[in-house]
Order: C-alpha cells, then sequence, then structure tokens
C-alpha cells in the first residue's frame, strides 16, 4: 500500500539552507525510515515561505502546523509525537496566533500572512521546485498553452498592457509598452532576457523566486518570446546564487524534457528555448545596456541610450528585458485576467510588490502586499514591529539607489508615485528598517561605500565623484567637517545625479540626498556639536565613566584592550580619552551602568 | 518526453490531489483520525490509509483528512470525528477499514450519517 497520508514540508531556501534545513530533511528521511513511514509521509523541499528570522521552518500537512527555528535533534520529536501519534509538538509552533488555537488555524489567519497577498510568491512554499509535475498542479504552463493555442500576440501584449503591470526592478515602467515597442521592430532575430542580477544590500526577491518558483519565470519567458517574436532568452543570475541557479537549471531541463521549452511547443509551431548566463556579481550588471553587454561576453559596462535594448539589444537584436519579479506575475496575468491583477493595488501601481524586509524588524523575511500597503502596516504589523522596544526611526527602501522614510512618513502608502514623493523609490524591494541606534549618516556612508566600489568607472561623475562625495561624507562622520562641507556634499549629489551614464550613477547620490532632506539635523549634530546623536560614529564618541555609579569593581579595566581605564579598587576609576579605541568592551562589561557613551 | 495540451490537463489533474493536502482552506471538511497509541494500538493506522485512498479515489474536493492524538475513550478506538463547518461534528467509533470507506461514501458524499457506526449507538 502506497497511500501519501502526510506532507512534510522543510524550506530550501537560502536562509533555511544557511541554518542547516538540508540537515533537517535528512534526519525526516532517517526518523521516517526507521518507523517504516516512508512510503506514508512525504517529505518535501519547497521555496521560501517568508519568515526567514524564524527558520529553519517546517509545515506539516494536512494538519498545517507551521514550526519554527527547528532543529535536526527536533526532527525525531515531531516524527514520532506528530506524525505517528498526530501529537502537535506545541513548544516548536510559531509563536503567533497559533498556539493558542485548539483547532489548527489556517496560516493565512496569522499577522505575517493576513496582510499578504501572494501573486509572484504564490508558488513559493507551497510546491517542490525541482519537481515540475507540482507546478503543473498549480495551473503550471496553462497559460502558456491559453497563449499559444487561443491568443496572437497582440492579445497578449494587450493584456499585460491591461494588467497595468509595472516593471519590478524598480523604475517601474509599463511592462506591457516595453513588449509592444519590441513586438514593433521588424527583426527575425529577437531575445528575452530576465534580470536576475540582484545587487541591493538586503534584497533577496528574486533569489527566492526563483529558489522556490523557478518554472513560473520559463513559462513567462516563453509567453513573452511569443508575444514580441522571440526564440531565444537568457536569464542572466548572480553566481552568488548558487541554489537559485541549481533550481532553474533543473526547471529548464525538465521544461525542455516536457517540450515546453524548444520546439514546436504544443504542436503549434512555437521555438523557443532559454539558457543560463552567470553574472560574476557586479552591481553595475543589473543596469540593463551593461547586463547585455556582459551576456554578449564582454566587460559589463553600460552604453548611453537611446537605442533603447527594444531597438537595439543583445548582440544589436531587439531585446526585452524584465525582472524576476515581473515574469512571475505574468501567467497568473494571463490564467486570471488584466482585470483581476488591475483589481488589486493603487490607481497607478497595480497589483503586488514583495518586499525583502531587514534590520532591525521582528520578522525578517520576504513578503509579498498589495500595492499601497502603508509603510505602518508592513513594519508594524506584517513585521511585527521594531524589536527590543526600540524606537522606529526610518526605513530604507530601494538599497543603493534609494532613500529613507521617516518615522513621521510612516502612513505612506507602498506605491511608485508615493514613494517617489518622499524623496525614496520603490526600487526592487529591499526594505532596511533602522531604529534610533542608527546614525542616518553612517547609513549613508555606507551605501556610498557600497557604491564607490561598485562603480564601473566608465563616466568621470560616478568615478570620481561618488568618491569625492564619500570623503566628503566620511570627513562629516569624524567630526571635521564643516557646514560648508554640508552644502557641497549636496551640490555635489545634484551634479553626479544629472550628468551620470547610466542608473548607478544617476541614484546613487539618492541616500545622501533624502537623509539630508529628512535628518538635516543629524548632519549639523555631527559638524557643530562633533556628536552622533545615535552613538555609532566611533571618531565622535565618547566613553564616560559615571563617578557616582562606579563602586571601583576594576572588571572594565581588566577588559579594556589598551589599558585606556585607570583607578584604584574600590575607587571610581576613569577612561583616558586620548588612548581610548572605543570598542564598547568595558560598556558590555560594567554590572552597574556607570560606563556611557556620549 | 514531449507533452500535449491534454497530457498536461493529466498531469494537473493528477498532482491536484497530491498538492491539495497543502491547501489552508478553513472551510474544509475535516476527517480527524485519533492516533494516540491506544489508536494505533487498536488499528488506526489502516483506518486513516483508507480514508486517505477513499477521498483520493473519489477526487473529494475540499477535504482534509488529519491525524490528531487521544480522544479520551479508548475503549472505542480507532475513533473518527467528521468536522463540517457549520455543522455538529460527528464522532465515529471501532472503525475498522471497511467502515472507513462506507464512511466516506455515505457521510462524505451522500451527506447521511451513518448513526449506527457513531458514538451514540455504542454500548
Amino acid at each position: 500500500m502506497n497511500i501519501v497520508r502526510s506532507h512534510v514540508l522543510v524550506c530550501g531556501g537560502t536562509g533555511c539552507t544557511s541554518s542547516n534545513s538540508p540537515e533537517i530533511i535528512k534526519q525526516f528521511n532517517k526518523e521516517l525510515d526507521k518507523r517504516g513511514l516512508s512510503d506514508e509521509v512525504k517529505v518535501i523541499q519547497t521555496g521560501c515561505f517568508g519568515l526567514c528570522a524564524l527558520g529553519p521552518i517546517v509545515i506539516v500537512y494536512p494538519e498545517g502546523s507551521f514550526y519554527s527555528m527547528v532543529k535536526p535533534e527536533d526532527v525525531e520529536e515531531i516524527v514520532e509525537e506528530h506524525i505517528l501519534k498526530g501529537r502537535i509538538v506545541k513548544r516548536l509552533l510559531y509563536e503567533g496566533d497559533l498556539k493558542e488555537a485548539k483547532v489548527a488555524t489556517s496560516l493565512n489567519d496569522t499577522n505575517f500572512y493576513k496582510k499578504q497577498k501572494r501573486i509572484a510568491l504564490r508558488n513559493c512554499g507551497v510546491i517542490d521546485p525541482e519537481n515540475i509535475d507540482e507546478y503543473i498542479a498549480n495551473d503550471g504552463y496553462q497559460a502558456l498553452a491559453k497563449v499559444l493555442t487561443q491568443m496572437t500576440p497582440e492579445e497578449v501584449i494587450d493584456t499585460i498592457t491591461a494588467s497595468g503591470l509595472r516593471g519590478r526592478g524598480g523604475a517601474g515602467f509599463p511592462t506591457g509598452r516595453k513588449w509592444a515597442f519590441a513586438a514593433k521592430e521588424d527583426n527575425p532575430v529577437k531575445y528575452v532576457c530576465c534580470n536576475a542580477d540582484e545587487g541591493d544590500p538586503g534584497a533577496f526577491m528574486d533569489r527566492s523566486l526563483l529558489e522556490g518558483d523557478p518554472h513560473s519565470i520559463i513559462e513567462a519567458m516563453a509567453i513573452a518570446g511569443y508575444a514580441i517574436g522571440a526564440h531565444q532568452g537568457y536569464v542572466y543570475v548572480r553566481a552568488e546564487y548558487p541554489i537559485a541557479v541549481k533550481r532553474l537549471q533543473i526547471a529548464i531541463r525538465q521544461a525542455r524534457e516536457y517540450g515546453f521549452l524548444g520546439e514546436d511547443i504544443f504542436g503549434t509551431g512555437f521555438n523557443f528555448d532559454l539558457d543560463v548566463r552567470l553574472g560574476a556579481g557586479a552591481f553595475v550588471c543589473g543596469e540593463e545596456t551593461a547586463l547585455m553587454r556582459s551576456i554578449e561576453g564582454h566587460r559589463g559596462e553600460p552604453r548611453p541610450r537611446p537605442p533603447f535594448p527594444a531597438v537595439k539589444g543583445l548582440f544589436d537584436k531587439p531585446t526585452i528585458l524584465n525582472n524576476v519579479e515581473t515574469y512571475a506575475n505574468v501567467p497568473w496575468i494571463i490564467n486570471n485576467g488584466p482585470e483581476a491583477f488591475a483589481s488589486i493595488g493603487t490607481e497607478k501601481s497595480k497589483g503586488t510588490k514583495v518586499f525583502a524586509l531587514g534590520g532591525k524588524i521582528t520578522n525578517t523575511g520576504l513578503v509579498e502586499i498589495p500595492m499601497g500597503t502603508t509603510l505602518r502596516e508592513v513594519i508594524e504589523e506584517i513585521g511585527g514591529g521594531v524589536p527590543n522596544g526600540k524606537k522606529f526611526k526610518a526605513a530604507q527602501t530601494g538599497g543603493p539607489s534609494g532613500g529613507c522614510i521617516p518615522e513621521s512618513l510612516i502612513d505612506t502608502p507602498m506605491d511608485f508615485e508615493s514613494l517617489a514623493a518622499v524623496g525614496s523609490i520603490m526600487g526592487s524591494g529591499g526594505l532596511i528598517v533602522m531604529d534610533e541606534d542608527n546614525c542616518m549618516v553612517d547609513i549613508a556612508k555606507f551605501f556610498l561605500q557600497f557604491t564607490v566600489d561598485e562603480s564601473c568607472g566608465k563616466c568621470t561623475p560616478c568615478r570620481i565623484g561618488m568618491r569625492r562625495l564619500l570623503e566628503l561624507v566620511d570627513k562629516i562622520t569624524s567630526g571635521n567637517g564643516t557646514l560648508e562641507d554640508i552644502e557641497l556634499t549636496e551640490q555635489l549629489c545634484y551634479h553626479i545625479k544629472e550628468n551620470s551614464l547610466c542608473g548607478l550613477g544617476q541614484t546613487a547620490p539618492n541616500p545622501v540626498l533624502s537623509t539630508l532632506q529628512h535628518f538635516r539635523d543629524e548632519y549639523i549634530a555631527h559638524v557643530v556639536d562633533k556628536r552622533c546623536p545615535a552613538g555609532v560614529c566611533k571618531n565622535l564618541l565618547r566613553y564616560q565613566i559615571l563617578a557616582e555609579k562606579c563602586i571601583g569593581c576594576t572588571s572594565c579595566a581588566r577588559v579594556c584592550p589598551v589599558g585606556a581605564i585607570s583607578g584604584e579598587v574600590k575607587k571610581p576609576h576613569t577612561i583616558d580619552t586620548s588612548k581610548c579605541i572605543k570598542c564598547g568592551a568595558c560598556m558590555e562589561k560594567c554590572k552597574f551602568g556607570a560606563i556611557v557613551k556620549n | 518526453m514531449k507533452k500535449s495540451i491534454e497530457e498536461l490537463n493529466a498531469i494537473r489533474e493528477r498532482m491536484k490531489q497530491t498538492i491539495q493536502m497543502r491547501s489552508d482552506n478553513s472551510n474544509n471538511v475535516r476527517v480527524v483520525v485519533g492516533m494516540a497509541t491506544c489508536g494505533i494500538a487498536a488499528g488506526a493506522r489502516p483506518v486513516l490509509a483508507a480514508f486517505v485512498d477513499e477521498v483520493n479515489r473519489r477526487q473529494l474536493k475540499n477535504v482534509t483528512v488529519a491525524q490528531t492524538g487521544c480522544i479520551g475513550v479508548c475503549r472505542l478506538e480507532p475513533i473518527v470525528e467528521i468536522y463540517e463547518p457549520g455543522k455538529e461534528k460527528v464522532t465515529y467509533v471501532k472503525v475498522d477499514e471497511n467502515k472507513a470507506r462506507m464512511i466516506v461514501a455515505e457521510h462524505l458524499v451522500n451527506q447521511r450519517v451513518i448513526e449506527e457506526y457513531t458514538i451514540g449507538a455504542a454500548k
């Protein structure tokens, strides 16, 4: 008898993999085997469930028990208690609302999932990404079949246009229009490309999509190929995403076996094939012209536009390039109709957006929300708020090209227009939360260091301008800045934005500009008061011992690596600030709260 | 092997049953089998398998077959409870494989509770 009565889903995304989920799968198989349950219970490795902070995640169906932070040694208990005896292991259940519920409630009722709407992520954490049949079970390749047999290329483009889908890579260009430009070109050779060169620090939407649902990207690219008249596609994915690359390659092989890629797909005479190209991790290769140069085998450097890729792109042929998340929406739109998609979101930003929540937030992970959901809902409800009772200070969206949204604007709806209006951008979906302990000047400096490293060097404003900008901000954080430096910084930002060749340089000063806009007082505190309000910038820090609280236990003096603390036993100690390297070891050691930094 | 659209649809139908277990639909009818030591000792394991098999074979949608711990009336195991949204739960006792298949046919398909199998009829 071979009847599967239970499914154990173990997250195999990068987050959970790094917290040892492969070992958990191994343990499950071992324990099930030991008890002769291997035929009854199926262990499935899926994609990201979204709650990466609580990984590794294991869900046991049909009960739908959501186990978080599972360790390999917990597996035996889950198998023995839950799978064998039907007793849910309460101590491992996700802390949310599920624990109190008597009957297994739906996961969708938890705060984390309640406000989410999963379209792009519809299959992530539900199916086995390495099994094409499971993708097919959830209507996979139905959209491709429908497009090839019932729709003309024009109808496909009209459908995408009507849905209001806009590019999810950051710029938000209408996808239907992009496709229409390429379709208009009269050329027998055209290309469809997918930008999976996700480079923003803190962003992992594209990686999780490729890991959790690679077939949806393949299906969408074939649809795009049919719409514009292309027969070859390339997925440009960074080599630092080994799991995503592996699953994508498995998926392409399976799709070829089933004839969903290759010649004469579904007997319609349409040919389309797909190849993977690995990027070496240069940030600039996420820029479309640089990405195409890189696929061609050249050094990844951008070139001026026009001509736009839709006219002259990869190998000088008409090309469309869309982001992973953009493609992930396409099969859903074809299957459910453009109206269904357009009914979600705001007037100008339709559908949903995936965000990678990171930084000072309880539920670090991946969320997909309808456009127009406010930042407050994302942070306080879905994200579970700022941990450790700290106060929310700002959220950074759009990575090195984006900006900060301060606490006063926390009710800003998350859509393309509203975010631009407050001086940030939607970007590809990284959302980094900062609390009162983060210095905004330091954050700006962090992103500047990133873009200075990643500038390709082709144009002067970016190559030299960004370095000068970093030097200026560095001067400010080290306490040597003047008010004139702040003005100069601002001017230089505008100069770089206006004169850079590509999107990298044109947006690189944004983190500085937006922090100057919303947190100018912090910059001023650094140059006028020579003080870092958040206590981050080392050069401006000063550790001090409060004489009235110090009992002279000497533990600080013993832990100080440079011998900067002196004093007699049982008498208040003092710190020699000229010797102090501001490592903070003394403050950590002091049990009496006698050491303060300011 | 190249697949036609018909074959694609066939795979979808076949696999839908498999995937269905993972839907988080709280409106599902829930068939819960007591699978504590007492239940297993009394033969709950084949009963559970029979339920899963019968539900799959009949391609019943919106039915979840789950297991639970000790229900408390160990002498009447194997016990199966059926929760239908908006209805009072029905508790079947001393279920075996044949009864399980009957319950699926009568209760889940024909919407008729088999009174003589329920706890009310037990002595």
